[in-house]
Order: structure tokens, then sequence, then C-alpha cells
């Protein structure tokens, strides 16, 4: 027996290969689409893999440092580093912010790390692709390669200047935005500290408040707007563990004597997954299920069509003795056909346009294959009409009146 | 091997029922030998298309009894339970248009048939192309359907209509489309192949041309048949005139 299906297609390849480019291109952004998630879930991971951290200590009931935000006192980490388990803790901040260059402006995490001697302590970038690790106290950068910035270079950030040492590759937040690595101590500033007018007001509020501004006492004033103009918080301590530590009785002893909230790597991630790019994947799902439902509708309307065309040779099929199932199966094979097309279209769509896209797009083979049954099983579905309409064809159609 | 031909013995088709019920065939009876053509003609309404459709097995009479080859298909209400397998087995259809399948080559529209039947593909193909060499047109056996003229259709059509020998040939008006010269040579080739393959063929024309050469002719009115002599003029030798 002759493939008809096949016949069918060889002899209309010019409608099925249009269709299956314009059905490919859709896959093609369904496939994206489940890239741009999985790139979100893996930068959260990388955010996490990248600092180095066993352990989160954050204010307590908060998610913190990523997904809401967090302030602990930047001495904490002295008591954290004395508690058994605890092989190193390092203070971390956090900030999302413009960074500028010479003449170019880029959205960035501006990351805040002890520099100097704590070589490696947690939250440091694991590796460079150029230049060194911050040395120096102030006014030094490692910036990820995806800034655009390059070894150097003067950025601004608030109205400090800092020239990159440094370049790292996948540093990047989890809403996918480049890392940017400054010392603590000007994170700290960048992040707490106010302008000029903002302090010179506080000046006069506190000079204005009498229990401030006792008189005699002018040193009580001084202490105070000093205490006002330095920033002693930092968003998070990071903890490595001690080689054979358990990380949850770990984290439960220093949330006991603490009361400091902690998170383990597996809780940071389901925070990450299930609260910070939850809306985004949801939004992604929704897409996923418009896009299935219009490649549906596509896929179906052209097999109806292609159907309708075929109605008297169908009638001729039939009368001269052909199987149900037969003709059926013809029709769910274009159908099939149109879906394999159309994958394989959207599959080299997806892969080239894939680095182009700003946000990181990773396509997974286990999403590939998922996408691939999905598009059978939803060509399959879109045939039954075109089915339906075939059986219902009388064979005396063909005879005629 | 084609045993009986055809045999219809007071067919009736009621359509519908109650008040909006047509007797379209109120006992038909006819007989058509192996080996014999035979002319269906009658007006418009008459009930030729109805009586091809039962004896096509594409719709269930309402009473009478038909026998196709050596097989009874219908008897007052009971039929044959594989209407499918009787039509690929045992009639050959062909049509005023000839219907072939466009995405099919000429061979494959001719050896499909066999192929349904379970027929290798390879010789499906070899007997479809010993009918299109009968039918004078081998020489097409790669070419599309769109890519023939109309005699060359109707011949593939034919063939396609012989390929199983069936017991059976019904054709309905199939040289309506063809000029006379054409529309002889379609009928040479019907009464060769009624001999060669000791078919019984019934031929539903309106065309004048025709008429004249079968022997015999029924004559449907009012859902009732009379069988006449015909002229029986055959002109030419069988495979002189193809266009
Ligand atoms: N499906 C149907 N339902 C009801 N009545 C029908 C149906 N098909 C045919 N008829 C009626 O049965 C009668 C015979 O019709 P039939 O089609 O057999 O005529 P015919 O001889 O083929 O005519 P023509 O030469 O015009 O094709 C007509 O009165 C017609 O109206
Ligand atoms: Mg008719």
């Amino acid at each position: 027996m002759i493939s008809l299906a096949g016949r069918d297609i060889l002899q209309s390849w010019g409608k099925f290969v249009f269709t299956g480019v314009g059905l490919g291109l859709l896959i093609g952004v369904t496939l994206v689409m489940a890239g741009v998630y999985r790139g979100m879930v893996d930068d959260g991971k990388a955010l996490l893999d990248n600092s180095g951290a066993d352990l989160w200590v954050v204010q307590q009931d908060t998610l913190g440092p990523y997904a809401e935000s967090s302030s602990v006192a930047d001495d904490v980490y002295r008591v954290l580093l004395a508690m058994p388990g605890v092989a190193q803790a390092a203070n971390v901040t956090y900030l999302t912010m413009q960074v500028r260059s010479a003449d170019r402006d880029v959205r960035a995490m501006v990351v805040g790390i002890v520099p100097g001697e704590s070589w490696g302590a947690p939250g440091w970038p694991p590796y460079l692709v150029a230049g060194r690790q911050i040395t120096r106290g102030h006014y030094e950068a490692v910036a990820d390669v995806s800034t655009g910035f390059s070894l150097g270079d003067v950025l601004t950030i608030r109205r400090s200047h800092y020239t990159v040492v440094g370049l790292t590759r996948r540093m990047v937040s989890s809403s996918g935005d480049p890392m940017v690595f400054i010392p603590l101590k000007d994170a700290q500033e960048a992040q707490f500290l106010k302008d000029n007018d903002a302090i010179w007001q506080n000046r006069r509020r506190t000079e204005g408040n009498p229990a401030f501004n006792r008189p005699g006492a002018s040193e009580v004033l001084d202490a105070v707007n000093a205490s006002q103009a330095s920033s002693t918080s930092v968003n998070a301590v990071l903890v490595r563990l001690a080689p054979g530590a358990v990380a949850q009785d770990v984290a439960d002893s220093i949330r006991r004597w603490k009361r400091l909230t902690v998170h383990t790597r597996a809780q940071m991630e389901a925070i990450l997954v299930g609260k910070l790019i939850a809306t985004s994947s949801k939004q992604i799902g929704m897409f996923l299920v418009i896009l299935a439902v219009v490649s549906a509708a596509i896929v179906a309307f052209i097999i109806y069509t292609l159907t309708m065309d075929k109605i008297r040779e169908i009638a001729v099929l039939k009368l001269i003795g052909t199987r149900n199932r037969t003709i059926a199966a013809m029709i769910m094979q274009q159908a099939l056909a149109l879906g394999v097309i159309g994958f394989a279209v959207g599959k080299i769509t997806a892969t080239f346009a894939a680095p182009f896209f700003p946000k990181y797009v990773l396509l997974m083979p286990q999403d590939s294959v998922a996408g691939f049954f999905a598009v059978l099983v939803i060509c399959a579905l879109a045939s039954v009409i075109a089915i339906r309409v075939a059986l219902k064809v009388d064979p005396a159609e063909a005879i005629g009146g | 091997m084609a045993g009986n031909g055809i045999r219809i013995e007071g067919l009736r088709k009621r359509y519908g029922s109650g008040d909006t019920a047509v007797d379209a065939l109120k006992g038909v009876d006819m007989y058509v030998a192996p080996g014999e053509v035979v002319g269906l003609i009658g007006p418009s309404g008459s009930g030729k298309s109805t009586l091809l459709k039962c004896l096509g097995a594409v719709i269930d009479p309402t009473g009478g009894r038909m026998t196709l080859g050596d097989e009874v298909i219908y008897d007052d209400g009971w039929k044959v339970r594989d209407l499918r397998a009787l039509r690929r087995d045992k009639i050959g259809f062909v049509f005023q248009a000839p219907y072939l399948i466009p995405f099919l080559d000429v061979t494959d529209n001719v050896a499909l048939l066999p192929m349904l039947a379970g027929v290798p593909n390879a010789a499906a193909r070899e007997r479809a192309v010993e009918l299109l060499t009968a039918l004078d047109v081998q020489h097409r056996k790669q070419a599309m359907p769109a890519q023939l003229s109309g005699g060359e259709q109707q011949r593939v059509a034919i063939a396609r209509g012989l390929v199983n020998h069936p017991p059976v040939i019904l054709a309905d008006e199939p040289t309506a489309p063809l000029d006379s010269q054409r529309a002889m040579a379609v009928v040479q080739i019907l009464n060769e192949m009624a001999r060669k393959y000791e078919t019984a063929i019934i031929v539903v024309t309106h065309d004048e041309k025709i008429i004249p050469t079968f022997k015999r002719i029924y004559h449907i009115r009012d859902g009732v048949t009379h069988e006449e002599p015909g002229e029986g003029k055959l002109p030419g030798v069988v495979g002189a005139a193809f266009p």
C-alpha cells in the first residue's frame, strides 16, 4: 500500500512548506518562551551558585536578600563566625541601579563584597574571564561582560567613580541584570548614603529636636549626626559551612540564638522559583497556552481546508472501497507532517534567535522533546474536525444525481 | 469466473417516508450477462442514478433482489455485510468525470484498487500497467492526472474500473464530456473489456451518439424498466480510433 498522505504532500508541497514555516515560527516563539523561563530559573541558580554560600542570613521574617529587602547589622558576621559549623561568613549588599560609564548607562545589580584579605569569601565572583579580583578597599569594580564594560573603564555609581579591574561571565541577578561588584564599604555608602541636601535637612531636624540638642551638651548633637551619616547595615550575611556541618542544624541554631532568619540553599531556590519569578512564569505559561491554541487553530484550519478541497476524491476513495481508517490516517498523517515541518522550522528558528534575546534564553533538550510531542498531540487533535467531515462523506456523492 | 453477470428482480427504492415519500424504483427487473454491455436510458428523474446507487451498494434498496456475479448481495432487506469490500472487489465504477486522485500518478491511480485489496505494490502496478497498455495509455503511465487530456483521463478511469477484474462495471454517463470520436472509442473499449474479462457492464447514458451501439437497452420510466433491442452497431476495429 502506498502512503496517500505522503503522495498528497508531495503533490502540494508548496502549501505544506508554506504553512509549516508559518506554524514553525509560532513554535519557535513558543520554544523561546519556554527558554526564557528556563533562563530565569537558571539565572536564579547561577546567582545562588556564584554567591558560594551555603546559608543566607537575613533580617528576621524576610525572604531577603533577593526576593525582599533585608537589613542586617554589619557586625553580625563576627558572631556568626564564632558559631559551630560556620567556616566563613561575609557581609554582602545588593542594589539594582543604573551604572554609568562614559557614554553608556547599564542596568546592573551592584554587589558589595568584602575585598582584599578575605580572598574568595562568600559573595565573591568565583572566576574571572579577564583581569583580577578587587584588592583595594575602595573604587575598584569587577563587572560582568554582559554589561559591555571592559577592563580600565571608569564607572559612575552614585557620586563615586570605579575602575573596572576584572570581568566575569554569567554573573546575573535573578531578573537577568548583569552584576557589578564593588568593595563593601563603597556599596554600603551607595545604598544608604543620603545626598547632601538630605543630610543638611536631617541635621536641621536633629538640631530642632530638644532631646538631641541639649544646651551645654553640644557633643550629643555631634554624636547623633555622625551616627546618622554612617551606615552600618548590609543586606545579608553569606555563610559557608565547615566540612561535615549539616546546613539545617546550623541554620536552626542561628535562628534560635540570633533572632535572624536563615535560608538554606534549597529554601533560597524555592523562594527564587516560587516567589520571585512565579508571576513571570505564570505569564509565560499563559503565552504558551495562547500559542498552543493559535497553533491548533492554524493546523485545524489548514487541514480542514485541504480536506474540503478533496471531498470529491474522498467520496471516490470510499466508493472504490477505501477503509474509513485509511482515510482518517491520511488526514491525520498530513496534520502530523505539518507539525513535524513546523517543529523543525521552529527548533531551528529558536536555536538561531535565542542569542539575540536580551535575556538569557536556555533551550533545554527535554523542553524540545516535550514541545515536539505537544505539537504532535495538538496536530492530531486539530485534525479531528477534518477527519469527522471526511468520514461523513457519502460514497454515493461520487455517483452524483 | 465472472459468474452470472447482474441480475435484478423486483427492485424497489423509496426515498423518505409518509407524505413526502418518493418511489424512485417501483419494481425493476434487469439482467446483464457476463461480457455484455447494455444501455440504461430514461428521462430525467426516472430513477437511473438511484438504480446505479443500489447496484453500487452505496444506498439500500427498499425491496427486491440483486445478484452480482455469483453472489446475492441484497434480498428483500437482507444485504451483504461488508459493502466496502463488495464495492472494492466486485464492482468497477466509471463516471462522467474521471475523478482520478490528483496526487497519484496514472499507474498508482489504477494500482490503488488492488493495493487496497491487499495486493503488494509491485504486483498491483504490474496489473495496472497491463490494463493501461490494453487501453493504450501506457505511454502516460507516469504522468499526473492533471497532465492528461480528457480522453486519456477517461481511459485511465476505465482502467481503474477494470483493474480488480470485477464481474460488474457501472458506468454513469461515461461519454458525456467527450466528442463523438472519443465517445465511440470509450464504447469500443468497454465492449472489448467486457469480452476480454467477461464483465457485465451497465452504461447509463443520455448520449444519442452511443445509444445505437448497444445490442440491448433498458428503458427506465417512472421507476419501471422496459427492455428493448438495440441496433448493436459498433463501428470499426477496436483499438484503431484512439484519439
Ligand atoms: N436522496 C433523495 N431523496 C429523495 N428523493 C430523491 C433522492 N434522490 C433522488 N430522488 C428522487 O428519486 C427520483 C429518481 O431520481 P434519480 O436521481 O434516480 O433520477 P435520474 O434518472 O438519475 O435523473 P437524471 O437523469 O436527472 O440524473 C427523482 O424523482 C428524484 O427526485
Ligand atoms: Mg442521474
